[in-house]
């Protein structure tokens, strides 16, 4: 009952950070992802070499194995690829890159979902219907086949040299604006409740402005259902890229995202060089897993009715 | 022997933040045929010894001593399967909520065959038999036909009726009725309390009856158990209690109950309840901010004169749309409503839910655009202007919301809920003088100034109602529309707040505009009132003239309605008559 505390005092005694330390699982996937997180931003100072730098290539150690296999080499804890490229190396790198364009690209379908979505359910009526009708059409495509069909279109117009330079881009706005309807459902769900509760309609009384209600008033309260979807978008986006990437239509070699890296791999996997598309897909898929189990906690977190005292 | 014997019994709710004592060391009896009232206020465990009396405790409530004997059997801490023949055959339960305890997916007939053949051994024709002999018994009309039918097809009050014949279907010796009546209206409450009072003593079941509402007490009981804070604080017959009362607790209880008989001008001795109130420094009105006028404040009316006047105000509600306006069906929430409230006094509204009583006060207040008719704040005709002309007058029309556990932000801090409309209408110059002016509101409403830095969870729901009159006092409104403002409140706290209602009128020389479905609450409150029914002004006259004189025949019913209490204690009155 103290409102007095410190910040740290205030979260250290909610509920969120109460369930929190008891949740093994919940506590193990925010470890790792905090790791992997880490790991990415520093990468510079953790690996030998820049991978995407020629330079510092040799084809001579190309195709070694990782360290526990017979003809590993202690340079190269994770092997190398055809290129001479150290595995672990890439993937840090990589794993820039995937998680850059996936915050990045959940960043912008938040701020058009959560716009559009608190438009359509403040106004409602014909404002309403017109944009639930978008927000249908936009998700009655697979957004994929509409990244595919926008990438393909863009890199025919521009050539692939400027293609490249503008990949991350390009990338993030595709998975960004192939999204969006996600968000503004549930915002609209959230603003249609919050609406009728008498704060809103004491907001107006006071004559406070529309768009003071919708985001000073109505916007704070929808925060739960925000944060819940933001975790499983990362995952999706990180996923929608790699798909892409894999494809041959995300990013290009010269700075590989995780999902260009399996792909570059992919072609050795026949002839018994595993680990150059294996460990990325490894690193994608408890990447993807730990996220999307931090969501699931917090969706049950968040969720004022499961609360058992 | 007694029929039920509860002794010291104590349930405890552990939760992470400690063990919680719901119910400590609680003894009564209760007898064959004989009502007892459990009486007591939100929290005080009334409902909990119900529940564990039936082994339902929520989890992770349990029963952490005492013994409960039902015809000599003790049945605390008996097996589970055990506990289920009991319910049901020797205890029957009546639910507050007649809405949700019916299954909607089964006919009144299933839902009263299930639970006669589940506890009474008889062949199916005579359960069927039995199950129409008891809607008979309750008193619903046809039950050939009606048993047949789902409970979508009841209304409100006969289903709580289907709800007593259930509880009562497989003869039980005891029934627990829980709140009852607290969901229906007035004009049902009176039936269905002598509804569950005949049969209790025509068929000798005894029965507990848990309820805040000293009117049905006053009604049915034959005893009365007093709870305060998990503890039973007195017990005896209702005359006693009622008449006589002991406890400090029980007489500020009953002269909290609003009177239908006489005007008082305050509500004496409630300040045993919440500690609020007491121990705050009241601002100097006549010198403070409060008190002075805006420039962008409409040109004052004269003590006396009209201040807001509706007339003819026409307003429905689409209740099924169609693209075609001849396929559009309608529900007229306002019709034709015209009416003026004169600068400084307290005008009511009164009807049942549904009769279109907050809709007008949000058509007043801004929120609803009326369909046709006009409205004028000092002169000026509000219901023609556009948003921006509005805004200055928006601020000097305020409302009191009824639920206090909704009307705030949950997100933000309480001295933001109410520095928001200061800061938004420029109303004071510095951030210090409007952390000032914040203070002194929390102050003068009796939360103290500390109260600023919490949010609305961290208070009970009489403190947010305060906090809701401090954010409406921060715009400094000439008008004041309190819509059910103590309905979702506890008899002592809504006393509490009507006196601090009272004051500020005093005080400020507000203007009010009081909605309730209470009659006592209009009497004590309001100097002109209006009845309402269907979105109809039905009649409208001084509040004394009104009750001494009811001229329409609802308004007669109406006041006919009103639970008796003219034998409770007048402890307190004298001073404020003489």
């Amino acid at each position: 009952m103290n409102s007095e505390q410190s910040l740290w005092g205030r979260i250290s005694n909610s509920n969120v950070f109460y369930h929190f330390v008891r949740d093994k699982v919940a506590f193990i996937s925010a470890s790792i992802l905090l790791l992997i997180i880490l790991a990415a931003i520093f990468a510079p100072l953790l690996t030998s070499h820049n991978p995407n730098d020629l330079a510092t290539l040799d084809v001579m150690d190309g195709e070694i194995p990782p360290v526990w296999t017979e003809e590993g080499d202690e340079r190269f804890l994770l092997g190398t690829d055809d290129q001479g490229r150290d595995i672990l190396s890439a993937i840090l790198y990589g794993a820039r890159v995937s998680l850059l364009i996936g915050i990045c690209a959940v960043v912008l379908q938040c701020l058009l979902g959560v716009i559009i979505g608190l438009v359509a359910g403040y106004a409602g009526g014909r404002v309403d219907s017109l944009l639930m009708r978008l927000a249908d059409i936009q998700l009655s495509f697979s957004s994929l086949m509409l990244a595919i069909i926008v990438l393909a279109f863009f890199r025919a117009f521009v050539g692939g040299d400027l293609y490249s330079q503008f990949a991350m881009v390009i990338l993030i706005f595709v998975i960004g604006v192939a999204e969006w309807p996600q968000y503004a459902r549930t915002i609209r769900a959230c603003v249609l409740a919050e609406k009728e509760k008498e704060y809103v309609q004491a907001a107006q009384v006071m004559g406070f402005t529309t768009v003071r209600i919708m985001f000073r008033h109505i916007l704070p309260n929808c925060l739960s259902p925000i944060f819940v979807i933001s975790t499983v978008q990362i995952a999706n986006a990180i996923i929608s890229e790699a798909a892409l990437s894999f494809l041959g239509l995300g990013m290009p070699v010269t700075q590989p995202s995780l999902g260009s890296l399996i792909k570059s791999g992919f072609d050795y996997l026949q002839s018994g060089q595993w680990w150059i598309t294996i460990i990325p897909g490894l690193f994608l898929i408890v990447l993807v897993l730990v996220i999307n189990l931090l969501g699931d906690w917090l969706r049950d977190v968040l969720n004022p009715k499961l609360y058992k005292g | 022997m007694a029929l039920l014997e509860v002794n010291n019994l104590k349930i405890e709710f552990p939760s992470r933040h400690g063990v919680a004592v719901a119910v400590e060391d609680v003894s009564f009896e209760v007898n064959p045929g004989e009502i007892l009232g459990l009486v007591g206020e939100s929290g005080a465990g009334k409902s909990t010894i119900g529940n564990a009396i039936i082994d339902l405790l929520s989890p992770p409530g349990r029963v952490a001593g005492g013994d409960v004997f039902l015809k000599g059997e003790k049945i605390s801490s008996l097996p589970a399967s055990r506990i289920r023949q009991i319910r049901g055959a020797e205890i029957g339960f009546i639910f507050q909520d007649p809405m949700t305890s019916l299954n909607p997916l089964f006919t009144v007939e299933e839902q009263l065959m299930e639970t006669i053949l589940a506890n009474l051994d008889v062949t199916q024709e005579s359960a069927k038999q039995k199950a129409l002999n008891m809607l008979e018994q309750v008193g619903i009309p046809e039950p050939e036909i009606r048993i047949k039918q789902y409970p979508h097809q009841f209304s409100g009050g006969m289903r709580q009726r289907v709800g007593i014949a259930i509880a009562l279907s497989a003869d039980p010796a005891l029934i627990i009725a829980d709140e009852p009546t607290t969901a229906l209206d007035v004009s049902i409450q009176d039936q269905i309390l002598q509804l569950i009072r005949s049969l209790c003593k025509k068929r000798q079941v005894g029965c507990i009856l848990v309820t805040h509402d000293m009117g049905v007490i006053a009604n049915i009981t034959d005893r009365v158990a007093v709870m305060y804070q998990g503890n039973l604080v007195e017990s005896g017959t209702t005359e006693q209690i009622l008449q006589r009362p002991e406890h400090p607790y029980t007489k500020s209880l009953i002269s909290a109950v609003p009177r239908a008989d006489v005007k008082l001008k305050r509500f004496p001795l409630v300040n045993y309840i919440e500690k609020a109130s007491v121990g705050f420094s009241q601002i100097d009105v006549s010198n403070h901010w409060l008190g002075q006028t805006s420039a962008s404040d409409v040109s004052s009316v004269a003590k006396g004169e009209d201040l807001l006047r509706v007339e003819h105000v026409n307003l429905r509600f689409i209740t099924k749309n169609a693209l075609l306006a001849k396929n559009r069906r309608y529900i007229q929430a306002s019709d034709d409503v015209s009416f003026t409230v004169k600068k400084g006094e307290t005008f009511g509204l009164v009807g049942e839910s549904g009769s279109g009583k907050s809709t007008i006060a949000r058509v007043i207040a801004g929120i609803y655009p009326p369909e046709s008719g006009r409205i004028f704040f000092a002169d000026q005709e509000i219901s023609a202007m556009s948003e921006r002309e509005r805004r200055p007058i928006r601020r000097q029309i305020q409302m009191v919301f009824q639920n206090p556990y909704s009307s705030m932000n949950p997100r933000m801090r309480v001295q933001d809920i109410i520095a928001e409309p200061i800061y938004f209408h420029k109303l004071a110059g510095s951030r210090k003088e409007v952390e000032m002016i914040v203070g002194d509101l929390l102050d003068h409403v009796g939360l103290g100034r500390r109260a600023g830095i919490k949010f609305p969870h961290e208070f009970s729901g009489g403190q947010r109602q305060r906090i809701s009159i401090a954010r409406a006092l921060a715009t400094r409104p000439q008008l004041l529309i309190c819509d059910e403002p103590t309905s979702a409140l506890d008899v002592s706290v809504q006393a509490q707040i009507l006196n601090l209602l009272k004051d500020l009128q005093d005080e400020l020389g507000l203007t009010m505009l009081f909605i309730s479905h209470d009659l006592p609450v209009i009497r004590q409150m309001c100097d002109r009132v209006s009845v309402m029914r269907y979105g109809k002004i039905l009649e409208q006259n001084e509040t004394e003239a009104l009750f001494i004189s009811p001229q329409h025949d609802y308004t007669k019913n109406l006041l006919a309605l009103i639970p008796h209490m003219d034998h409770l204690s007048r402890e307190g009155l004298m001073v404020q008559q003489g």
